[in-house]
């Protein structure tokens, strides 16, 4: 019996016929899987790699690589909330957005509201400069999240 | 300047500007008939070479020159990658493009694959694109269904697969031996050159590395002819013999202390101030300008005295800056300090810089933690001197690193001790935190 369940397992192998080596169906696997379990566990780091025909410390190694994915220690909430703290954002109030949203929730960047359900990252440039400060929703930005904004922000994201 | 009648954005804002039916009917996917159906390769490489057109993601280098360098009579397969990592701080008119008119973009996709010979075309796109990354799932399905893409197609034996990938959050995948290594699913460390991927790319193949912006350029050059792209923009400068010229229309990101931050379309070789007043809707709050970023973070700093530069590929060079980047701009006002504005510019590179060579992962390091101190008002005298010393010798300039990235994260620093030391020294000296901007957590 696997870990990964035999529908997230298909979805991971229908990747391979886009690409000439198995390695390269690391990225998307990894994404498949903490989409659905908000976190890459161990176990499912070792099936993807025997996937993929690869060990699992290369599977681990690219997965560390990039800051996106989360070890079954430190598991997403529901939503994941990005604040941009680059330039753009930063010269109208993205710092203080972020200030504000992780004190609102009682978490530092990078923790999850007590409920489970918004983790708060800050994010480096997430391209919506002209709506700054912004923040993503997951993947979908939001715009110019001036002060006044932030609850009505948080509301939707605890409904 | 007359008013320029924009290309590129065109269709942005309008209805249905997303549709492949839309698309087509505003005269979309004829240029890929034509090329398909009456031209070679060889010629649409030539017609954009002809054109002029440089890379539009930041090193401007001349596109269908890279596209010559594949080894001829090469048995396949051959990739095109499209660099969709816009991570630049400061730029976002890739996605304008990929969100707004889809088609437009993919039609440059496969003119090029065609162009290079190439049986697959990756997107590589950020991860944050959300939108973008939907958007163009639909074009590419709505491009399959209606036979532009797959086997066969305009039954002339050409046959194309793209696949967009997702990344998952780093600002080294934008550079393109980064983006393969990335795509090839190990971290995304840049590969020392040479060989270039022109001849051994992803997966081993020769690989073409395109930005967005470019391959939405290639539509309209095939589309409306070289010459007409060689009517726009700055001509190359007669005592430079090197210097390629600035085809073409750009798009030009305006963000920061202005009224109107967005995404405008201009032919190369407008000036900053032109930008900001033009389009920009002035600086905010009836304030003056104190600087700008030119073109993307990594490209440096300019004064606002030098905000008469011209952004084409030669003007961001002659105010001490590393080049037009991305069009990007930037602007700070006269109450922001630049000490501020350069702790953020370093804590980006620190953060991003992705370790493989010891100077940027140090040196990146160290300037962070410099303008750290100075910024809490713990600064000494010689740490200018240091921020120098470290812009300048980390990077692929002094030799010390394999990609760009460094010279990048220098610029800005090298640009800002040169530009702002006094008020960079009257910061120091005076020994006490006086920045507005709120410090969160530690990270």
């Amino acid at each position: 019996m696997s870990y990964l369940s035999e529908d997230l397992r298909q979805k991971i192998l229908a990747y391979l016929p886009r690409y000439p080596s198995k390695q390269a169906v690391t990225l998307p696997a990894l994404h498949l899987v903490q989409d659905e379990l908000r976190c890459v566990p161990r176990q499912a780091i070792v099936e993807i790699a025997d996937l993929l025909d690869l060990s699992p410390a290369e599977v681990h190694d690219t997965m560390t690589f990039y800051g996106f994915f989360r070890e079954e220690e430190k598991p997403l909430g529901r939503t994941r909330l990005w604040v941009c703290r680059s330039l753009a954002c930063a010269l109208r109030g993205g710092e203080e957005l972020l200030s504000d949203v992780c004190q609102k929730l009682n978490v530092k960047p990078g923790g999850t509201s007590a409920d489970g359900k918004i983790t708060v990252e800050f994010a480096e440039c997430i391209g919506g400069c002209e709506g700054a400060p912004c923040v993503l929703i997951n993947d979908e930005h939001r715009m110019n999240v001036t002060p006044d904004k932030v609850e009505g922000l948080l509301a939707d994201l605890r409904q | 300047m007359p008013d320029y009648e924009p290309v590129l954005l065109r269709r942005v804002g309008k209805p249905g500007s997303q549709s492949i039916d839309g698309y087509i009917a505003d005269g979309g996917y004829q240029a890929l008939e034509k090329a398909v159906t009456t031209m070679t390769p060889e010629q649409v490489i030539d017609t954009v070479k002809s054109a002029g057109l440089r890379g539009r993601g930041g090193a401007g280098f001349p596109t269908g020159v890279k596209w010559t360098f594949l080894p001829k009579g090469h048995p396949g397969p051959i990739y095109l990658c499209v660099n969709g990592d816009e991570s630049e701080p400061c730029t976002f008119n890739n996605r304008v493009l990929m969100e707004e008119d889809p088609h437009q973009f993919l039609e440059g996709v496969i003119l090029t694959a065609y162009a290079v010979r190439a049986w697959v075309a990756y997107i590589y796109l950020r991860y944050e694109y959300g939108r973008s990354f939907r958007v163009l799932q639909q074009a590419i399905d709505d491009a399959y269904a209606k036979g532009y893409l797959g086997y066969d197609i305009f039954g002339k034996g050409f046959n194309l697969q793209v696949y967009l990938h997702r990344g998952a959050g780093a600002y080294i995948c934008g550079e393109e031996t980064g983006l393969i290594e990335s795509l090839e699913g190990k971290r995304a460390w840049p590969r020392i050159k040479p060989p270039f991927p022109a001849v051994e790319g992803a997966f081993r193949k020769p690989t073409i590395v395109n930005n967005i912006e470019t391959l939405a350029c290639v539509t309209h050059i095939v589309q409306r002819g070289p010459d007409w792209f060689k009517s726009i923009g700055v001509p190359p400068d007669p005592k430079n013999p090197r210097d390629a010229g600035s085809y073409g229309p750009k798009l030009f990101n305006i963000s920061g202390h202005v009224n109107k931050p967005g995404t405008i379309e201009a032919p190369l070789g407008i000036t900053v101030r032109e930008l900001i007043e033009k389009y920009g809707g002035g600086v905010w709050k009836g304030r003056k300008a104190k600087g700008a970023i030119p073109g993307g973070i990594s490209m440096g700093i300019i004064t606002e005295k030098e905000f008469d530069m011209p952004l084409d590929f030669n003007g961001p060079g002659k105010v001490a800056c590393l080049g037009l980047g991305t069009g990007a701009v930037t602007v700070f006002d006269e109450e922001t300090s630049i000490v501020d504005v350069l702790y953020n510019i370093t804590r980006f590179f620190s953060h991003e810089s992705c370790g493989q060579c010891t100077p940027c992962r140090e040196g990146t390091g160290w300037m962070y933690k410099i303008l750290d101190r100075i910024r809490r008002g713990q600064g000494r005298r010689e740490d200018l001197q240091i921020l120098d010393e470290v812009a300048k010798n980390i990077g692929i300039m002094p030799g010390t690193t394999i990609c760009g990235l460094a010279d990048g994260a220098g610029w800005p620093v090298k640009n800002a001790v040169q530009k702002f030391r006094d008020e960079l020294e009257g910061y120091i000296k005076q020994g006490k935190k006086t920045t507005s901007l709120t410090l969160v957590g530690a990270h």
